[in-house]
């Protein structure tokens, strides 16, 4: 995979080119997941209907590493928790969220 | 003085169904169940809720909080402290590092404070927690609450903190002085497979149960009649 940066300085995991067949979300990565990825955002191309869980598929087999904290994360779509089987759409913001420790 | 209120429901909104002419509130005029849905609804809007989570490295003034909560008709103030600990588990504990979600978790806690008022009867409420590093002492996070009677204070200082640590898009990393490690919340880890899912975010004291006496708000509110005396 080719990471490059684009104009608003975000690495993108994909070339950036936008058709009726794809979206481009935005991920945030935290805690133990922007330690293992060395990111704090990506911009990444998926199809159109993509799924968070496929999202996520997408994002372990482009850091293998994150395989070893997949297990115990959630997801969250534009700000709030959300399911694997989340359709997710242009624009849209997912949080790779590993086990909380506020308070 | 008797006083009633209404619930907050599983459907996320204040029940209303058809009046009856055996409803204790309306006795059948739709405009007395709704004024009571429109009273509380602008009762809501002078809500005094106060959430902040804090630039990094900045304290936490406590008396800011408590200023906020205070007020004539409260006659009870409820707080918690979480402070760093200098121990953990035998190990020596340096600082604490905070970081999080910032939007998602401000989000979050005023949420948590709405299903706090929909579980209790309160006057104001203040949360803020710290990002950044929190040496061993210092306070992390804050919750102030008020109410006119402490039962309602208390316990929703207690349930304001367990939703936070369950649910709140909030990380530490606990530093030693031969390493360091990101912390797990066991509320979290236990919350976890719920997240996402239908009232999974936020647990409420919410009874669902239909009331004794007849009454047109029925399935999904319990309507209380609380008895008021004047001790705290």
């Amino acid at each position: 995979m080719e990471v490059k940066t684009e104009g608003d300085n975000l690495p993108t995991a994909t070339p950036v080119v936008k058709d009726g067949l794809s979206v481009q979300i935005k991920v945030l990565f935290f805690a133990k997941a922007r330690d293992i990825t060395g990111l704090t955002e990506l911009l990444m191309e998926v199809s159109s209907g993509s799924t968070t869980q496929d999202c996520l598929n997408e994002l372990v087999a482009k850091f293998p590493s994150l395989d070893e904290i997949r297990h115990c994360i959630v997801l969250a779509l534009n700000e709030e928790y959300t399911t694997e089987s989340a359709v997710v759409k242009d624009k849209d913001e997912l949080a790779i969220i590993p086990p909380i420790s506020g308070g | 003085m008797r006083s009633q209120r209404l619930i907050w429901g599983k459907s996320r909104q204040w029940a209303l169904s058809q009046p009856s002419p055996d409803c204790d509130h309306c006795r059948g005029s739709v405009n007395s169940c709704a004024e009571q849905v429109l009273r509380k609804t602008a009762m809501n809007s002078e809500e005094r809720t106060l959430v902040e989570i804090l630039d990094e490295n900045k304290k936490i003034d406590l008396a800011k909080y408590i200023n906020y909560v205070s007020a004539p008709a409260a006659g009870a103030i409820a707080t918690f402290s979480g402070t760093t600990r200098d121990t953990f588990e035998g190990k020596t504990v340096v600082e604490l590092r905070y970081e999080a979600y910032v939007p998602m978790a401000i989000r979050n806690l005023k949420s948590i404070c709405h299903s706090a008022r929909s579980s209790w009867d309160l006057h104001s409420i203040a949360v803020v927690h710290c990002l950044g590093t929190v040496p061993v002492g210092e306070t992390s996070v804050f919750i102030a609450v008020s109410a006119t009677h402490r039962a309602d204070a208390l316990d929703a200082c207690k349930f304001l903190i367990d939703e936070l640590k369950a649910s709140v898009p909030i990380w530490k990393k606990e530093v030693y002085s031969n390493g360091e490690v990101w912390k797990e919340n066991t509320e979290f880890l236990e919350r976890k497979s719920e997240l996402g899912k239908n009232d999974g975010f936020c647990r409420r004291k919410v009874e669902t149960e239909a009331p004794d006496r007849k009454g047109c708000c029925k399935a999904k509110v319990k309507v209380e009649e609380a008895v008021h005396t004047s001790t705290s």
